[in-house]
Formats: C-alpha cells, sequence, structure tokens
C-alpha cells in the first residue's frame, strides 16, 4: 500500500490542522444514512460538511451528527444563505452548537445558478475572521477575489470548478492554474461541480490542494464505489502535479532511438 | 398589545400564558415565566449539538438555566443536517 507513504510526506494543511487526505466530503443527497457512512469510509475522507437549519417542533429528532463516524472533522457551512448577515449569524450558530471556529463560508446570489455573491461572500469573511473563525470561502474561481479572500485573513479559498450539483467538471482550468502559480503559498481547495473521477484528478493536476464534493458521491449509483475512485483519483492527481508533467507538444517526439533499425 | 384577545384572557387568568415565536411558530406556554433551559426540554430537544438564539442573540448552554424567555420572544433553535452545498 502506497497511501502512507504519500501521506507522511505530503499532508494537506490547513490552519495548522494536517490531514493525510485531500478530499473533503458532503453530507447530503444520500439515499440512506447506511450508504453514506459506506461512502464516507470508501472516501477516506477526514473532513465532511455539514448545513446548519431550524429543528423541527413537531417531533424529538435525533441527532444527525449521530450517523458521522466520531473519528471525521465536521466542517460545519452557512449554505442556504444569501447574504453575508445570515451567513455570519448561520456561523456563530454553527461555532455555538458543535464547539467549531471551522466554517466553510457560502453565501449564494442566485437560486438558477447557485453561483456565489462574491462581494457578501467577501463582507462576511472580513466579519468571521475578525471573530476568530477560521475561513473556508466558496467563490467564483477569480484570483482578484482569491487574493482579497486572502488578504481578510482566510484560511484557504475555495474556488468552484462549476456550478454545485452540475457534474460538469473543471470548466475552467486556465483559471485555477493561474490562480494557482499566482498564489503559491495560499490552499486552495477547489470545491462544487465535479462530477466524476477524472474531474477530481484534473482539479489536483492543476495544483488543487484539495477537493470538495458531495453530490457526485452522493448521486452516484453506487456511492461507496465512486467515492473509493474519487479517493484514487485525488491521489493520482495530487502525485501528478509534484511530479512536474511533461510539455505538451504540436508534434510527435519519438520515445525509441531513431538509429539502429533494421533496414530493407 | 392592550386590546389583543391574550391581554384580556391574561386579566381572567392570575397566571397567563406566554406566547413565544420558535422557529417562526407562535407557541402557548402555560407559565408566567419560563427559562431557555425548561423551553428546550419542553420542546423535547436532544440539547447536545444545537444552539439557541434568542432575539437574535446566540445564548450560550451555560446561561439556558438563567435565561429568561418572555411573552413575545424570539427564538431560534438550530441543529446539523446532511449538507455539502446549497440544500
Amino acid at each position: 500500500m502506497s497511501a502512507p507513504a504519500i501521506a507522511l510526506t505530503d499532508q494537506f494543511k490547513v490552519a495548522g490542522k494536517a490531514f493525510n487526505s485531500r478530499l473533503i466530503i458532503g453530507t447530503g443527497k444520500y439515499r440512506s444514512y447506511d450508504e453514506m457512512k459506506a461512502a464516507h469510509r470508501a472516501s477516506g475522507a477526514e473532513m465532511v460538511t455539514v448545513a446548519v437549519r431550524r429543528v423541527p417542533l413537531d417531533h424529538s429528532s435525533e441527532s444527525f451528527l449521530d450517523h458521522l463516524d466520531p473519528a471525521l472533522r465536521i466542517l460545519p457551512n452557512t449554505a442556504g444563505c444569501y447574504n453575508a448577515e445570515d451567513a455570519v449569524r448561520t456561523a456563530r450558530l454553527a461555532r455555538e452548537a458543535l464547539g467549531t471556529e471551522w466554517i466553510k463560508l457560502e453565501v449564494i446570489g442566485d437560486q438558477a445558478t447557485l453561483f456565489p455573491d462574491n462581494a457578501q461572500t467577501l463582507d462576511a469573511a472580513r466579519t468571521l475572521v475578525k471573530e476568530g473563525f477560521v475561513v473556508l470561502p466558496y467563490f467564483t474561481d477569480d484570483l482578484i477575489v482569491a487574493k482579497k479572500l486572502l488578504e481578510a485573513g482566510c484560511a484557504a479559498v475555495m474556488p468552484l470548478a462549476a456550478p454545485i450539483g452540475s457534474g460538469l467538471g473543471v470548466q475552467n482550468p486556465t483559471n485555477l492554474r493561474i490562480m494557482r502559480e499566482q498564489l503559491p503559498d495560499a490552499t486552495i481547495i477547489v470545491d462544487a461541480g465535479v462530477g466524476t473521477a477524472s474531474d477530481a484528478t484534473i482539479a489536483m493536476e492543476l495544483g488543487a490542494d484539495a477537493v470538495l464534493m458531495n453530490t457526485a458521491i452522493a448521486e452516484a449509483q453506487d456511492a461507496a464505489k465512486m467515492a473509493e475512485a474519487m479517493k484514487l483519483a485525488i491521489e493520482a492527481g495530487r502525485l501528478a502535479y509534484l511530479s512536474g508533467r511533461m510539455t505538451k507538444r504540436l508534434y510527435a517526439s519519438a520515445s525509441s532511438p531513431s538509429s539502429g533499425t533494421i533496414q530493407r | 398589545m392592550g386590546t389583543s384577545p391574550k391581554c384580556a384572557a391574561s386579566f381572567i387568568q392570575p397566571n397567563p400564558s406566554v406566547q413565544i415565536q420558535i422557529n417562526g411558530e407562535p407557541r402557548e406556554f402555560s407559565h408566567a415565566s419560563l427559562r431557555l433551559s425548561e423551553l428546550v426540554e419542553q420542546l423535547a430537544l436532544a440539547p447536545q449539538r444545537i444552539a439557541v438564539e434568542v432575539n437574535r442573540q446566540i445564548v450560550r448552554r451555560a446561561e439556558w438555566e438563567e435565561k429568561q424567555v418572555r411573552d413575545g420572544d424570539h427564538v431560534e433553535i438550530v441543529h446539523f443536517v446532511g449538507g455539502g452545498e446549497n440544500q
């Protein structure tokens, strides 16, 4: 097994916390708790994200968190917020309920695309950083916004690959590549839009430090199998990135020596 | 408030009930006053890993015992659900 060797030398770090897995996964859309748990196990992920919602008052409800492996780090998110104020409020509630400073900040700008509202996200990030949160913001794959989020003190930046839940894969590899080159020290987590294993590999080959996904695993016909595929894809992409790929050429370049061929 | 039916009732009853908005729903409690810890208990909520706001202010768990919830207060109680991105 080569995984431990990679893990020891190439850990993924956010806000001083080291992870062996570069895959972060969601907890929504699974057909059953058992399926979710099997997928989580197969993915090797060490961190999962959960949403904050009003408790139902009509029946006493079990805690969703009881269905998660206690070894997993829980990253609450502000999914469903459409302005900075609601996102900050949600983050504070999450911190109170869970006792964690970590928050996946998500401020949505539009219901059809679920594209982030970068301005509101930046506002919320500034407030939350001041309050001591470890802020991981979801935003459009835009270098300038990434710079501003990092200047605001975010622990990482989480550009989208494609719209949330679309499964389209990395739509703008150039933007991610530029972001990596221009922000060599930043922690970049590609968040949203991955559809299958090769999409995750591409994100990692472009230099992402990690990938966060939910739907690609939860909506696969065999979620656990896809979770394992994603684990391998992330590892493959990371290794390829670290290995320094060959330069692309327009024309062929023979791998065998041109001399010594038999003559007719 | 002076003309509301609830107030008229309270004139008759020595122990008026309180109406509290919980997660946007009006709820009646048959106490003149209610502590937040009692409210959580009456709603049969598991107190672990929930968070509570009263009138948009988070009330820390350690303060639930002390915190009085009053007629007309707005209470938000949240927990965690499955979700990755916008649900």
